[in-house]
């Protein structure tokens, strides 16, 4: 067991850094399901479907709410409206969902000492890719010499640019 | 010039660390935001005596299992052994019933025994909803006050019973 997870961990890691790595399938939106929700103003129907895309169901973790067909997502798509019925906002909403499932319910997670390397790891490797292609820019330039041909090396110059008139002439 | 081979290895190996530990991580063990925290309290009819009510304030005093099961969870019924083993170590244990239907319920029980000292029916998920339940079974431990200990998500193992539960169970036992 322990064998195939170094196994799987090889090749894993040769398929992300391999240029060649094999294409994710990129799974299309799915067709939220039929579930009439009725609501006062058009403010209450916003701030539903918004906090059913961005709250994730637990279930299916890499679906929203609104995606999932899970019983537990069509549960809680309806306390969300039953809330927002009864005048609940989007935060205090939102707030009920971490209080019971945690921040993992959130696809955009807050800010925090265990998400600082999720949210700015990204930023950071940029930084240090530039830094890096800068400095072996910078270097490679300055590898390039530019000094004058010696003597020798313009005679030798030229006697090479004579032979190649003479033979194409 | 050695160092361009040498980073390209020393990244490919950080990749793997990586992904070993990734490999090693259960994506449906979350970290439950009630751990430490007092029990969501309820007040539900019991499963199998429906005129009378089972609430949260019952479960107080002592320390006690909570066990979220249902008759359609199929590692429920493969769990369920285990439970009468920790009855008979002396732990009281309280089941909520989730999104089933009574009737299912009880013949689940009536098969597979009952060790539970009581049930909840939580017909619509509410209650399941307000303790974080997404993954049937899941366990709770609190402590006589009703704060919630210890989560376990999925099916209770012989070895979780003797490394966490009866060993935080003897603990709280002690704890005034």
């Amino acid at each position: 067991m322990s064998r195939n997870r170094i196994l799987a961990s090889l090749i894993l890691g040769w398929a992300v850094l391999s240029p060649a790595g094999p294409a994710v399938a990129q799974s299309g939106p799915t067709a939220p399901p039929s579930e009439p929700m009725v609501f006062a103003t058009e403010e209450q129907e916003a701030s539903y479907q918004k906090l059913v895309r961005e709250l994730r169901c637990t279930v299916c973790q890499n679906q929203n709410l609104i995606e999932s067909n899970a019983p537990l997502a069509a549960d809680l798509r309806r306390q969300i409206s039953v809330m927002i019925k009864d005048g609940a906002q989007t935060d205090e909403v939102v707030e009920y969902m971490v209080a019971r499932y945690g921040d993992f319910v959130l696809f955009r997670p807050p800010k925090n000492a265990t998400t600082y390397l999720l949210w700015y790891g990204p930023g950071a490797l940029m930084v240090i890719a530039l830094t890096l292609l800068g400095w072996i820019l910078w270097r490679r330039r300055s590898q390039v010499t530019t000094a004058p041909l010696s003597l020798e090396e313009q005679e030798r110059l030229r006697r090479l640019l004579d032979d190649d008139n003479k033979g194409s002439a | 010039m050695k160092l361009r081979f040498v980073l390209p290895l020393v990244a490919f190996f950080a990749l793997v660390g990586l992904l070993w530990v990734g490999l090693s991580l259960d994506p449906r063990a979350l970290p439950s935001p009630l751990i430490g925290r007092e029990a969501p309290t309820f007040d539900l009819a019991e499963l199998r005596e429906p005129d009378t009510r089972f609430t949260s304030a019952e479960m107080l005093g002592k320390p006690a299992l909570f066990n979220v099961w249902a008759s359609w969870c199929v590692t429920c019924r493969q769990e369920h052994p285990m439970l009468a083993e920790l009855r008979r170590s002396g732990v009281p244990i309280y089941g909520l019933n989730y999104k089933d239907t009574r009737s299912d319920a009880l013949r689940f029980l009536a098969r597979y025994g009952d060790p539970y000292d009581a049930i909840g029916f939580d017909e619509s998920g509410m209650v399941g909803i307000d303790w974080g339940v997404y993954a049937t079974p899941e366990t709770f431990l609190m402590d006589r006050h009703g704060v919630i200990r210890f989560k376990h998500i999925g099916m209770i193992t012989p070895e979780i019973i003797e490394e966490k539960i009866l060993p935080l169970y003897r603990q709280l036992e002690m704890e005034s």
